[in-house]
């Protein structure tokens, strides 16, 4: 039995972090329904009915290029989750499904992505994409977030295909399934819990970049949200209203898709947890 | 349905040796069983048959056709696991349906299959249903119909029992041997319980160490044991066994000094040391004056009959089966009767003599 006060204990260090978590965003959201006098003067305060002002809003719609940002933001995180998954569920099933000589040094190989930072190797990573010209480009994007998430998630979805139970697999190679099949049919259905876990994982870190964006695609309409909303940070003034309202609005799609994912989410952490 | 032939085969996981040059002839519809005690071989040899585990040497045919190199699909063989291994994402018709979808069976040709198979098993109600909405004998079931529906040269089955509890058992027990003669298939069959293996084969294979030990009808094993590794592993309780030494003309004295007069096989010569064993509904109690002496432990009250446990000189001990009440009290000294008519003697390698 857990006593009273240690249950207050815990309750209380959570509700801590949920607070220190949510007070930038909250700051972001609720200044960007605010007047710019008010943003400056009273930062701290919610938006009253003499501040209120959706000024910042209308701004970020009236510029037609916010919604390309979008669609870029977008289409470079789901490809990158897309991609991801395809090639980590695969090759976390050769790895754990096929022995064969180097696949532990293989594995090892592949698991120490997770712990050298793709950042330094940006220089590298910079003339290796303009020398296949794909700078200012989405693939680029795609290529660079789909190298630095696939450790992980090799890592992971190889530890999930060693839980489907061996008979299955067994079962469907007398059923006469190929392995592609195997893998498509039967494996991966298995693993949405696990995989929906690595697309949470790997959407947030690749929504919220702006590191790579600058650096492979800054122009040409290719930049996603996070980039696009500098445009708003001028070197002499600085359009707070339209920055937070922006920054605001970056939030919804991240969310609609962590409420998608999130109930196999938490099958999938409960069910690595528990055998 | 097809004969199967298995010549010389052999299996190693590195440097140890599972399957020691094994041959063994599986008869066009005939049921055979492999039973032996864990680590035997026989769930390798099973699953050298169905193409799952590659073979080191030897050669498997199936239907007069050499399958050592082909797919386990290209086999026309159907496993049933003891896991039952039921796709978990699918109702239990897909489940069923799954391999006809892939070889490309026409979609009418599945349902009719899958529905006779249903109807078979009496599965019509549950078509619709995940695995895990189902009972463990259900689950059973949909595996089995997930065989049928291949119709395939041959079943195997690895313990499809042994998750089953002891009613249920009993009775699929039942519905297995139903299903073999209304299919009139060819099954191998594994299991450690010699009780389904005495039930169910046409032929049982009784295998130790990655070898066959003898291969025979049910009734043959257990009359005819061929060594004393089938003598003791057929039939429960065990047989009992007791070293001799041949004194005479039919004529043998135990090494506690208990003096026996039975039939010797040809051949035995005085001075021999050899093994007498005897099955307990071949034994009963006697006073304590001439033959096998020792002392009453304890009985075992089955209903029908009991299993009394009695401490031979130098820590051996018999169970011979009693029916009716016993004088005799725990601890007292009684005689033990062989049936001269079910004795069977082994010589020093184990090896039967007739």
């Amino acid at each position: 039995m857990r006593s009273r006060f240690s249950t207050i204990a815990i309750h209380a260090v959570l509700l801590g972090y949920t607070a220190l978590a949510l007070f930038p965003i909250i700051l972001v959201v609720m200044n960007s329904m605010k007047m710019k006098r008010a943003i400056f003067l009273s930062p701290l305060t919610p938006p009253g009915p003499t501040s209120f002002d959706l000024i910042g809003y209308h701004r970020v719609f009236a510029d037609g290029a916010i919604g390309t940002y979008y669609m870029n933001s977008i289409i470079v995180t789901l490809g990158t989750i897309f991609f991801t998954l395809l090639f980590g569920a695969m090759a976390g099933f050769a790895l754990s499904e096929y022995k064969f000589r180097f696949s532990k040094v293989l594995g090892l190989y592949l698991s120490i992505g997770i712990m050298v930072p793709i950042r330094l190797g940006s220089v590298a990573i910079i003339s290796l994409i303009s020398g296949m010209n794909l700078i200012n480009t989405l693939t680029a994007l795609i290529c660079v977030y789909v190298a630095q998430n696939l450790p992980l998630a090799v890592f992971i979805l190889s530890e999930f295909v060693h839980q489907i139970p061996k008979d299955l697999r067994e079962a469907a190679r007398c059923d006469g399934l190929s392995e592609y099949n195997i893998f498509f049919h039967i494996v991966l259905p298995l693993l949405r819990p696990a995989m929906a876990t690595v697309a949470v994982f790997t959407m947030i870190p690749v929504w919220n970049d702006l590191w790579f964006p600058l650096l492979l695609a800054p122009s040409n309409g290719k930049q996603t949200i996070t980039l696009g909303v500098q445009q708003f940070l001028g070197q002499y003034v600085t359009d707070w209203n339209a920055v937070l309202a922006a920054l605001s609005t970056a939030i919804i799609p991240v969310l609609i898709f962590y409420v998608l994912f999130s109930r196999q989410l938490i099958r999938g952490l409960t069910s690595g947890a528990v055998k | 349905m097809a004969h199967v032939s298995i010549k010389s085969l052999q299996k190693s996981y590195g440097t140890v040796d599972v399957l020691k040059d094994i041959d063994l002839e599986v008869e066009d519809g005939s049921f055979v069983v492999l039973v032996g005690p864990s680590g035997c071989g026989k769930s390798t040899l099973l699953r050298s048959v169905a193409g799952l585990e590659a073979v080191n040497g030897g050669e498997i045919s199936i239907g007069g056709k050499r399958v050592n190199d082909l797919a386990p699909a290209k086999r026309e063989i159907a496993m049933v696991f003891q896991s039952y291994a039921l796709y978990p994402h699918m109702n239990v018709e897909k489940n069923m349906g799954f391999g006809l979808r892939f070889a490309g069976t026409p979609k009418a040709e599945i349902d009719a299959r899958v529905t006779e198979a249903a109807r078979i098993l009496r599965l019509e109600a549950l078509l619709k249903r995940r695995p895990r909405e189902l009972s463990g004998g259900q689950r059973q079931r949909v595996a089995i119909g997930r065989a049928i529906v291949r119709k395939p040269q041959v079943f195997l089955f690895d313990e499809p029992l042994s998750n089953l509890d002891a009613a249920l058992r009993v009775n699929t027990r039942v519905e297995i041997a139903k299903l073999h003669k209304l299919l009139k298939a060819t099954i191998i069959y594994v299991t450690h319980d010699q009780v389904e293996a005495m039930t169910l084969a046409d032929k049982i294979v009784v295998m130790n160490q990655g070898r066959i030990e003898q291969a025979g009808k049910p009734l043959d094993l257990y009359y005819r044991p061929a060594n004393k590794f089938v003598a003791n592993f057929i039939g429960s309780p065990a047989m009992n066994m007791v070293e001799i030494e041949v004194t005479g003309k039919n004529r043998m004295r135990t090494l506690a000094g208990d003096e026996l007069a039975l039939a010797l096989p040809r051949g035995a010569k005085v001075g021999d040391r050899l093994t007498l064993g005897a099955r307990p509904e071949h034994l009963s109690l006697g006073a304590p004056i001439k033959g096998l002496k020792g002392q009453l432990d304890l009985v075992e009250r089955l209903g029908e009959v009991g299993y009394a446990h009695i401490d031979m000189p130098g820590g051996a001990r018999f169970i011979v089966e009693v029916r009716g009440e016993i004088e005799t009290g725990r601890g007292n000294g009684v005689g033990i009767v062989i049936d001269p008519k079910h004795v069977h003697f082994f010589d020093a390698d184990g090896k039967a003599l007739h």
